[in-house]
């Protein structure tokens, strides 16, 4: 136990959520930020449309109109106290980070840029409305940067490129966190009062997706071991406009700058599936709609994938036809130039990765996995609750993508969740510093590292009778296939078998690597193993919820079931096996109603 | 297509000294440098080291030299490069293992330059953001892109000679600041880099510039910087 450390809050992860969460958790407690990834690698960085908030820079535009479009978007799964919450914060949340010096693109006014986003829109006219305030098509960079520049500047302790392996526990209450160092490959304990987990997605479970290597669902996995349920884990979000095969995403922001869907007969077909808001329909109504072209023959040149058309003179008739004005009533046009102004990045990628110039080429394009709506169970000042009855951990934390508040049910609009990494941080955070002053340090258990050596020994004893890449490989095609758009019971089941096959093979994985220094295969076998539980999980949370709602869409069961299925999925890992229970939906004022765009 | 990949191997724990590794690999001309190492990794050798996240040129992760040249794994494919492909650290900062190298004196030098942003006075009484007219906040728009990936710092001559030099992406970032109309420490950033270890240690030598993984105009910005300097002038 030579390396222990003792902070009255740890905050596991240095992305939106977590650096949000430091600010705040560190003016009133001793702080500290365990990371893997330097703190400006994380995720957030690479979102790209915007964050959501009613400014109303352009436009009117009211936090309620926000809530409303939430909770239709969630598909009535979210919880209707926290959405509004949000919403209600956004405003004060965006303006706050502007006032930490985040570079917005900005109105002629001098006001903060907006541009319009799936499924937010004028709740009067049912028109798209600017809503996502975005820096070009960096936002999320952005975001990530100023945060990290002013936990700088607050002097937030961070301690970069540790990796948390393990939870402590003491009598049911949080007692800290046991990482391992990759540059020396040294454990450390962490003992706290508080601990925040804000370690993003698991979207490399997927074959296709627009998720980062990190991405391997570690925070949940770690807590899972350690008791903790997740919560409406079958709800993941596959984003419409991923670059064919790489996944890579291609923002929103597109088709909010006038981009259109086209299938190979030269359709625009999404005036078919949402006759009203059409190419800027919510995310699963979209990826739906591709998948259904693709699987009715009208995929471009037979194949698996169609095309986004944002070429200046296309953008200029679609909008021409659906009558799309700027603010002074004159026609909405655009010019190449403007595109390349607006949407640096993505010209970029296309450039780079495709060898297609959007401003004279289609782009083809596929869904991709992107964004988990489940997560751990908070409730909305981030205090992670552990059943039913909503009853709180005694310490932990969790925020950001990790997270289930829920505020994005069972399908997340596009730019809120950088608008929930900056609420629900915040709050969280501020909860945990709060707790932390009036709560005394929990023992450590006597051996605080043993748990996280068990772990690694494990992977160090394997038979090595199998290898590590193949059954991540596996893995991710299954997922990808039978766990992924359009689901069914038959696919599901399979696929758990085939999941719990790798979990078995898994356990015959032998690290080559015998050093400390950087085992970076040691962790990226570790991750596998986080990756194969939360496959487990999500596998088995959708293959009981026999309905279709937002994400989670089921070719045998087509409807949404609210007389059976408005309620929230909680899953355990029990004895090594998934065991699943119910919390209600939180109901305020808006009663589920059929979803229309 | 078939590939030839010559990898730079150093792990301090049994290695007295680096040497080189090639692998024959097949590829499809897209690939990308970063999934060729993966491959290397998953099915070759599994104690290859290399940091890497995104895996799409937004982290900064995996700035290398790959034939000679810095630049990202993940941003770099094999049709650029060719089928003989040569990859070794960053020059200029320590190796730790394998093709990871030490960043702390990276973002040491970072850090020096004030890089967050400041401003004391009080907040827009409505309670709303400051304004920013488009053509102010174009001013710094193209520093702000930066990714911390370290190719330019560690393509520059002066900084491999010179220690102390700030290097490149630290004048980036102070750049960023120092043009940002709403931010109030342009001076004490000016007087930073207005030291022997920052501005006088560019001979504008641009490498920096066509190593930008993000096509940052690096050397035009430290041109400007400059020109401040010796101006006393923003604009
Ligand atoms: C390409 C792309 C574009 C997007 N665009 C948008 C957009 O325009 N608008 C929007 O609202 N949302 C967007 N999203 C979604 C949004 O960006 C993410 O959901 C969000 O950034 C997640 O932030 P986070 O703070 O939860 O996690 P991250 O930023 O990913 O941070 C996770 C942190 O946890 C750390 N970590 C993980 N595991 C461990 C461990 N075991 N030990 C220690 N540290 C650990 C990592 O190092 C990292 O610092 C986009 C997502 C993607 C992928
Ligand atoms: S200026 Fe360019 S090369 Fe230098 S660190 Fe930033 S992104 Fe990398
Ligand atoms: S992996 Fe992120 S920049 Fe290459």
């Amino acid at each position: 136990m030579a390396n222990v450390h003792q902070f009255e809050v740890v905050v596991v992860g240095a992305g939106g959520a977590g650096l949000m969460a430091a600010l705040y958790a560190s003016r009133g407690a001793k702080t500290a930020v365990i990371s893997k990834l330097y703190p400006t690698r994380s995720h957030t960085g690479t979102a790209q449309g915007g964050i959501s908030a009613a400014l109303g820079n352009y436009e009117e535009d009211k936090p309620e109109w926000h809530t409303y479009d939430t909770v239709k978007g969630s598909d009535y799964l979210g919880d209707q106290d926290a959405i509004e919450f949000m919403c209600e914060e956004a405003i004060e949340a965006v303006i706050e980070l502007e006032h930490m010096g985040l570079p917005f693109d900005r109105t002629p006014e001098g006001r903060i840029a907006q541009r319009p986003f799936g499924g937010h829109t004028n709740n009067e006219t049912g028109k798209p409305v600017r809503r996502a305030a975005h820096a070009a098509d960096r936002t999320g960079h952005m975001i990530l940067q100023t945060l990290y520049q002013q936990c700088l500047k607050n002097k937030v302790n961070f301690f970069d490129e540790f990796q948390i392996l393990d939870f402590l526990v003491t009598d049911g209450k949080t007692a800290g966190v046991v990482a391992v160092e990759l540059a020396t490959g040294e454990l450390h304990t962490f003992h706290a009062k508080a601990v925040i987990f804000a370690t993003g997605g698991h979207g490399r479970i997927f074959e296709v997706t627009s998720n980062c290597y990190a991405y391997t669902g570690d925070g949940l996995a770690v807590l899972l071991r350690q008791g903790i349920p997740l919560e409406d884990m079958e709800f993941f979000q596959f984003h419409p406009t991923g670059i064919f095969k790489l996944g890579i995403l291609i923002t929103e922001g597109v088709r909010g700058e006038g981009g259109v869907l086209i299938n190979g007969v030269g359709d625009r077909f999404m005036t078919k599936y949402a006759p009203s808001v059409k190419d800027l329909a919510s995310r699963d109504v979209v990826s739906r709609a591709i998948y259904t072209e693709i699987r009715e023959g009208r995929g471009v040149n037979g194949k698996n994938y169609i095309h986004l058309d944002v070429r200046p003179e296309s953008v200029n008739k679609y909008a021409a036809i659906d009558g799309r004005t700027n603010l002074d009533g004159s026609a909405y046009t655009i010019t190449g130039t403007q595109l390349l102004a607006k949407l640096p990045d993505i010209i970029d990628f296309c450039r780079v990765y495709l060898g297609v110039d959007p401003v004279t080429q289609m782009m083809p394009i596929q869904p991709t996995a992107h964004y988990s709506m489940g997560g751990i169970p908070t409730n909305k000042f981030g205090e992670v609750v552990i059943d039913s009855n909503n009853t709180p951990f005694p310490g932990l934390y969790a925020a950001g993508e990790c997270a289930c508040v829920s505020v994005h049910g069972a399908n997340r609009l596009g730019t809120n969740s950088l608008l929930d990494l900056v609420v629900f941080g915040k709050h969280a955070g501020l909860k945990a510093a709060e707790f932390a002053q009036q709560a005394d340090y929990q023992k450590l258990p006597s051996n605080p590292e043993a748990g996280a050596l068990f772990q690694v020994e494990a992977l160090r004893t394997g038979s090595g009778q199998e290898n590590a890449f193949e059954i991540n490989a596996e893995m991710k095609t299954i997922m990808f296939d039978d766990v992924g758009v359009y689901r069914t019971e038959k696919g599901m089941k399979e696929a758990l078998e085939k999941v719990w096959a790798l979990q078995e093979r898994f356990k015959h994985v032998k690290v080559t690597d015998t050093g400390k220094i950087f085992n970076t295969e040691l962790l990226s076998a570790w991750e596998l193993g986080n990756m194969l539980e939360v496959a487990e999980v999500i596998t088995e949370s959708a293959l009981n919820r026999q309905e279709s709602r937002g994400g989670h869409s089921r070719e045998d069961y087509p409807q949404r079931d609210d007389k059976n299925w408005l309620k929230h999925t909680l899953a355990w890992k029990k004895d090594g096996k998934v065991v699943i229970d119910y919390k209600p939906v939180t109901i305020t004022k808006y009663q589920p109603k059929a979803r229309v765009y | 297509m078939q590939v030839n990949l010559k990898i730079f191997r150093y792990n301090p724990e049994v290695d007295a000294t680096f040497h080189y590794e090639t692998y024959t690999l097949e590829s499809d001309e897209t690939d990308r440098i970063l999934d060729l190492l993966e491959h290397v990794k998953g099915y070759h050798d599994g104690t290859l080291s290399f940091r890497r996240s995104c895996a799409h040129g937004i982290c900064g992760s995996d700035a290398m030299r790959i034939n000679g040249k810095n630049a990202l794994a993940c941003k770099t494919l094999v049709r650029d490069v060719g089928d003989h492909i040569t990859v070794e650290p960053l020059l200029g900062l320590k190796v730790q293992k394998d093709l990871i190298v030490d960043m702390e004196p990276f973002f040491d030098n970072y850090k020096k330059v004030l890089p967050y942003f400041i401003n004391d006075s009080p907040l827009p009484a409505d309670g709303r953001e400051r304004l920013q007219s488009p053509e102010e906040r174009a001013r710094f728009d193209d520093t702000t892109k930066c990714i911390l990936c370290a190719a330019c710092t560690t393509s520059c001559p002066s900084f491999w000679a010179h220690d102390d030099y700030l290097g490149p992406a630290a004048l980036v970032t102070a750049h960023r600041f120092i043009y940002d109309s709403r931010d109030e420490a342009a001076a004490e950033r000016m007087h930073i880099v207005s030291e022997t270890s920052g501005l006088a240690r560019c001979h504008t030598i641009f490498n920096c510039t066509m190593a930008c993984p993000r096509d940052i105009q690096i050397t035009k910005a430290i041109g400007e910087l400059k020109m401040t300097s010796l101006t006393g002038k923003l604009d």
